[in-house]
């Protein structure tokens, strides 16, 4: 049972569609990463896959009343950017 | 209704991992397959999420997707055609492929008669119990830093292994790209809130998810950030320094876990009333260490002047004194 | 009420999440399809993290929260630029 902010039912299967509906766009998104012809068009599904994947665990925290999931999208957020920097930033210098 | 939803989600989320976890293993272009292998480390950790274990969650999303990516990320960087070729034979495939199958088919009847099984032992509801007495409260730190405190020590040692087997490999990696203002310019404000992000996560480990590990792979994050965007700076580490960080989480663990023999009588028990504060210190020390194998490991290899330092410490002891 | 009001602005965030996902996937270059990913980033998360902050009663999630959708803008917006820089440059290095 739920208490809390999420204790009706509505809400509660409102946004068990709403994370349902996420997936399904991450999903669509993961096409990209089979497909796309370069490295940067695959990882740019992963960047959606991180930002889709903050925005499902906000609602799972609200979902499971699991305070440390807010923590958990905290580091998602925090560390997009390093595996972007990672790919693009390490290159050695072809000549 | 509810639950029907949810079952939608989880099997969506199974058959997603099995997807990604297929085709990462069977394409032949490696850059895909690094990509998807990333992918996969971030569903992983909303799966751990959806499972109610936020512990894992953080671990998955800061080690999984973190910096297990950025490591991979700049290793294919330098692949100069993008794909594998495999050299075995089919036949060795197909064996490999066959044990593999019967391996995951024993180890999901093992889990399935293990989550069935009615009377065996539950071992959370023995955590709880022993909670107070543990010195924090949350049952995973608990678990990691007190009751099975051996385990951790020796997964410290892992690490610390790992990266001396990187350090003898090679030297470190100096070439990288000319790095662009807008990046310079966030870098300024965001490795100092990874590092205070660090010591939040070392310290809220005591009460809720997470802990050393998780702590130090931010740290890890935030030094890996800091080269990548002023590859012009010169990397003058300490190397002494270096050296102390590196051995310093193993050096306090084993010397208050001897402490702890010489007052109760067994290696690493720790005395009730004692044990909040000597977790901290242990994490601590551990969360240093941590971060700088994985910066290290990320790095590729000795910073520059390791064997002069050597050298230097060689010559000192032949000569019998400073010079 | 106050759950209908999340309930919309979660709703919203979706639609401009697929929209992203279907954006990645649908249009012709990279360059296009970071532009299809930045709304997902901004407006997707924004509203989903303002319906999650009316729904979370406790008001230092509410700030983690906001400091996570500030963080994913910068994030997002570095990462694009990072990743059509380095495109451009291999293109360059090609002619």
């Amino acid at each position: 049972m739920m208490t809390g902010g999420a204790s009706t039912s509505i809400l509660t299967i409102a946004l068990l569609i709403a994370l349902n509906l996420l997936l399904l766009s991450l999903l669509i998104g993961l096409f990209r990463a089979w497909l796309g012809p370069s490295v940067e068009d695959r990882f740019s599904a992963v960047l959606l896959m991180g930002t889709g994947g903050v925005a499902m665990l906000l609602i799972l925290a609200i979902l499971l009343q699991i305070t440390a999931l807010y923590d958990v999208a905290l580091v998602l957020a925090l560390l997009a950017v390093v595996g972007t920097v990672a790919l693009t930033q390490s290159e050695s210098n072809h000549d | 209704m509810i639950e029907l939803l949810w079952s939608i989600f989880d099997i969506t989320l199974v058959l997603l991992l099995l997807a990604l976890a297929w085709t990462t293993c069977s394409t032949q272009d490696v850059k895909r397959a690094v990509t998807l292998f990333i992918a996969m480390g971030l569903l992983l950790a909303i799966v751990w999420a959806r499972l109610k274990a936020p512990d894992l969650a953080l671990a998955e999303a800061v080690i999984g997707a973190g910096i297990s990516g950025a490591l991979l990320l700049s290793a294919i960087r330098d692949y100069p055609s993008t794909t594998m070729v495999s050299h075995r034979s089919r036949l060795i495939e197909g064996i490999i492929n066959s044990l593999t199958l019967a391996l995951v088919i024993l180890m999901s009847w093992a889990v399935w008669h293990g989550l069935n099984m009615s009377d065996g032992v539950r071992l959370s509801a023995q955590v709880i119990s022993q909670l107070p007495v543990s010195g924090v409260s949350n049952p995973v730190t608990a678990v990691l830093l007190n009751f099975r405190a051996y385990d951790t020590l020796l997964e410290l040692a892992v690490v610390l292994t790992a990266v001396l087997t990187v350090l003898t490999l090679n030297e470190k990696r100096t070439d990288y790209q000319v790095s662009s203002h807008l990046l310079q310019g966030m870098t300024r404000w965001l490795v100092p809130l990874l590092v205070v992000t660090s010591g939040y996560l070392l310290w809220v480990g005591a009460h809720a998810p997470g802990g050393a590990f998780q702590a130090g792979a931010m740290l890890a994050a935030a030094m890996i950030l800091l080269q990548l965007a002023y590859p012009s700076m010169r990397q003058e580490f300490n190397l002494y320094l270096l050296r102390i960080l590196l051995v310093i989480g193993i050096f306090t663990f084993v010397l208050v876990g001897l402490w702890m023999m010489s007052l109760n009588d067994d290696f690493l028990a720790f005395t009730p009333a004692w044990a909040g504060t000597l977790i901290l210190i242990i994490e601590t020390a551990a969360t240093l260490s941590i971060a700088t194998a994985l910066t290290l490991a990320y790095l590729g290899g000795r910073p520059m002047g390791w064997e002069d330092t050597n050298r230097t410490n060689r010559s000192i002891a032949e000569n019998g004194g400073a010079e | 009420m106050i759950d209908t009001l999340a309930i919309l602005a979660i709703f919203s965030g979706l639609f401009f999440f697929l929209s992203g996902s279907i954006g990645l996937l649908r249009l012709p270059d990279l360059f296009t399809r970071l532009h299809a990913l930045a709304k997902a980033d901004n407006v997707g998360l924004a509203l989903v993290a303002l319906g999650v902050i009316i729904l979370e009663p406790a008001v230092i999630n509410d700030i983690k929260i906001v400091i996570i959708w500030l963080l994913v803008m910068a994030a997002s917006a570095i990462s694009s630029h990072l990743v059509a820089r380095h495109a451009l440059r291999e293109n360059r290095k090609d002619d």
